[in-house]
């Protein structure tokens, strides 16, 4: 097991600022040894499968307590992993986000101890809390469920935030990150969310693909950090108050959701053109 | 001061009255078992709390302070028996207390009040609601005793109450669920989850207890030691082989193969972790942990080491 995990992933871990206990456990129950072999296995995903571009990594603070808040895309997880490695691969010095995740995983066997063996717990506001209070880097998608069953041709629309996370970033003063996340729709291009098949295996739904199972293609993904945001206030302010806050927020990474379909749209008929002309030259 | 402590023959009962004899406490001590060789300072009396003699303990004595451990769990003692113990018992101690100018009551009770689930957060404060009735129902007349105690806290006014919601023991004496639990040589777990455990030395239970004494402070708290460590790594470090089986073979091989008997409940207590914050008691008393996790583990691998070891 050891001889796979990589050199640059064990140099990274230890660069981490988490309180490590004697047995190589937080006191969360993260552990460095499951870090390593997750890391080292979605390290050729991060890097070469879907050579994710990070823009604006250093706007999100090298140290303390921050809120990443962004946009779902792909109808399996492959968003919060890939924010999860650009947040080790590509900060330095690397950082562990910490996600929220759907109450349904911890009811599986293995899905269970692995999410949590990784650092990512179960969406209760008092997990957000205490990470939060903890110095640590927390990673909210305000979409939830909704978010990952985005279809295919829904893949840049964002669906309604809840607004809990401004609450809580509020009462804890962190500062939110928002972050757009590009090409999660297209990896994993859903044209149905099977609700009874899901039900089998206790999931909400399972993404149907043209191709049947959602397995991602390799499509080139992007993650870009907005300016960090704080609001002030206590949490406790009414909800016109804090609906406002969440369409600021909202707003913000609808519009590097714009910019990034732009350039990713530009980029396409780039390649295509140089396929053309390259086509002609033969 | 002098301190009565019901419970005081169990093991931990022993040790916190051995630590609180050693700070200087004169200790009289209630129990329906006996303690023989109970130390000089010690005046053991047995008998059961709810009894006439009992009573007469707290009159003719007056101790200043009463340390409540008289309570059982599922593991000890059947439902009705349990009931008796745990609510009357509880009840006894508190009335006595009151009509005989006890100052401070200490009632221990456990961190398995907030139960385990799937939707259960990590780090429980002192103001979440006992899950446990819900959970873990063989657990319900401990968390009924937690909360009649509790509400000594208005209805007896004039009277310190402190309610300790401490975590499972682990040390020497080899007492207690979580120690039980690990005593064989291959210990159940259930595929494909690993809860963390949060346990702490039996000194640290006298070390606390001392604490909230010395403090002499009001209210619920949380009491642990060293932060929690998977159940993996703590059959580990104690020795043992770990065997995990599906949840369905695993309720099938409870109570046979030489595996322990547990109540159905339990098994969320096995999947999921009860993980408690006891910052408000350390800062309202001052109280650390001595003992570090893997010396606890050590200590209670060397008092009971499997026949494989050697």
């Amino acid at each position: 097991m050891t001889a796979f995990v990589s050199r640059e992933v064990l140099r990274r871990i230890e660069e981490l600022e988490i309180p490590w206990g004697p047995f190589g456990v937080d006191p969360y129950g993260v552990s460095k040894k499951h870090l390593a072999v997750g890391f080292s296995m979605v390290e050729p995903f991060f890097r070469h499968y879907f050579s994710v571009k990070v823009l604006g990594a250093d706007n999100v603070p090298a140290r303390g307590r921050a809120m990443l808040v962004g946009n779902h895309s792909g109808g399996i997880a492959i968003d919060g992993m890939m924010v999860i490695a650009s947040m080790f691969f590509a900060k330095n010095p690397p950082r562990l986000a910490q996600g929220m995740v759907e109450k349904f995983m911890n009811r599986m066997p293995f899905a269970s101890m692995l999410t949590g063996k990784l650092g990512q717990f179960t969406g209760l506001p008092e997990h957000c809390i205490r990470l939060l209070e903890d110095e640590r880097l927390l990673m909210v998608f305000p979409e939830g469920a909704r978010g990952t069953a985005k279809l295919y041709r829904e893949r840049y629309n964002l669906v309604r935030f809840g607004t809990g996370f401004v609450r809580l970033a509020m009462r804890t003063r962190a500062p939110i990150i928002p972050f757009a996340f590009l090409g999660g729709g297209a990896a994993v291009p859903t044209i149905h969310n099977a609700v009874a098949l899901g039900k089998l295996v206790g999931a909400p739904y399972i993404p149907v693909t043209p191709y049947g199972l959602p397995i991602p293609l390799p499509v080139k993904l992007e993650v870009e950090y907005g300016e960090p945001m704080l609001f002030h206030g206590t949490g406790a302010e009414a909800d016109t108050v804090i609906e406002g806050y969440v369409e600021q927020v909202r707003t913000s990474i609808s519009q590097m959701i714009e910019k990034g379909r732009a350039r990713r749209e530009k980029a396409a008929e780039q390649t295509l053109r140089d396929y053309q002309g390259g086509g002609s030259a033969t | 001061m002098k301190v009565l402590i019901p419970g005081i023959a169990g093991a931990t009962g022993r040790v916190v009255a051995l630590g609180l004899l050693q700070a200087g406490h004169e200790i009289i001590g209630l129990d329906r078992r006996t303690w023989p060789d109970a130390p000089d300072g010690v005046e053991m009396h047995r008998g059961d709390i709810r009894s006439r003699p009992a009573e007469d303990l707290f009159r003719t004595h007056q101790p200043e302070a009463v340390v409540h451990m008289a309570t059982v769990t599922h593991l000890v003692a059947r439902s009705e028996d349990r009931y008796r113990i745990n609510l009357g018992g509880t009840r006894a101690v508190f009335e006595h207390s009151r009509r005989y100018g006890v100052k401070h009551v200490v009632f221990v009770g456990r961190h398995t009040y907030y139960g385990a689930g799937p939707e259960s957060p990590m780090y429980h404060t002192e103001d979440e609601p006992p899950m446990a009735v819900t959970s873990f129902p063989e657990l319900s007349d401990l968390v009924a005793a937690d909360l009649y105690a509790g509400s000594a806290l208005w209805r007896m006014p004039e009277m310190t109450t402190t309610v300790l919601r401490m975590v499972y023991t682990l040390g020497p004496t080899g007492h207690g669920t979580l120690a039980s639990f690990l005593r064989g040589p291959r210990v159940p777990m259930i595929l494909g989850f690993d809860p963390l455990y949060q346990f702490m030395h039996e000194t640290d239970v006298a070390r606390s207890i001392e604490h909230a004494l010395k403090a002499r402070v009001r209210g619920v708290y949380n009491v642990a030691g060293p932060p929690p460590v998977p159940l993996s790594q703590l059959i580990r470090a104690t020795g043992r082989k770990s065997m995990p089986l599906p949840e369905f073979a695993f309720r099938f091989a409870m109570g046979r193969f030489g595996l322990p008997r547990l109540p159905a409940a339990a098994l969320s207590h096995i999947k999921y972790p009860v993980v408690i914050d006891d910052r408000a008691f350390r800062r309202a008393t001052g109280y650390e942990h001595a003992v570090a996790e893997d010396r606890a583990m050590r200590e209670y691998h060397d008092a009971f080491p499997v026949l494989d070891d050697a």
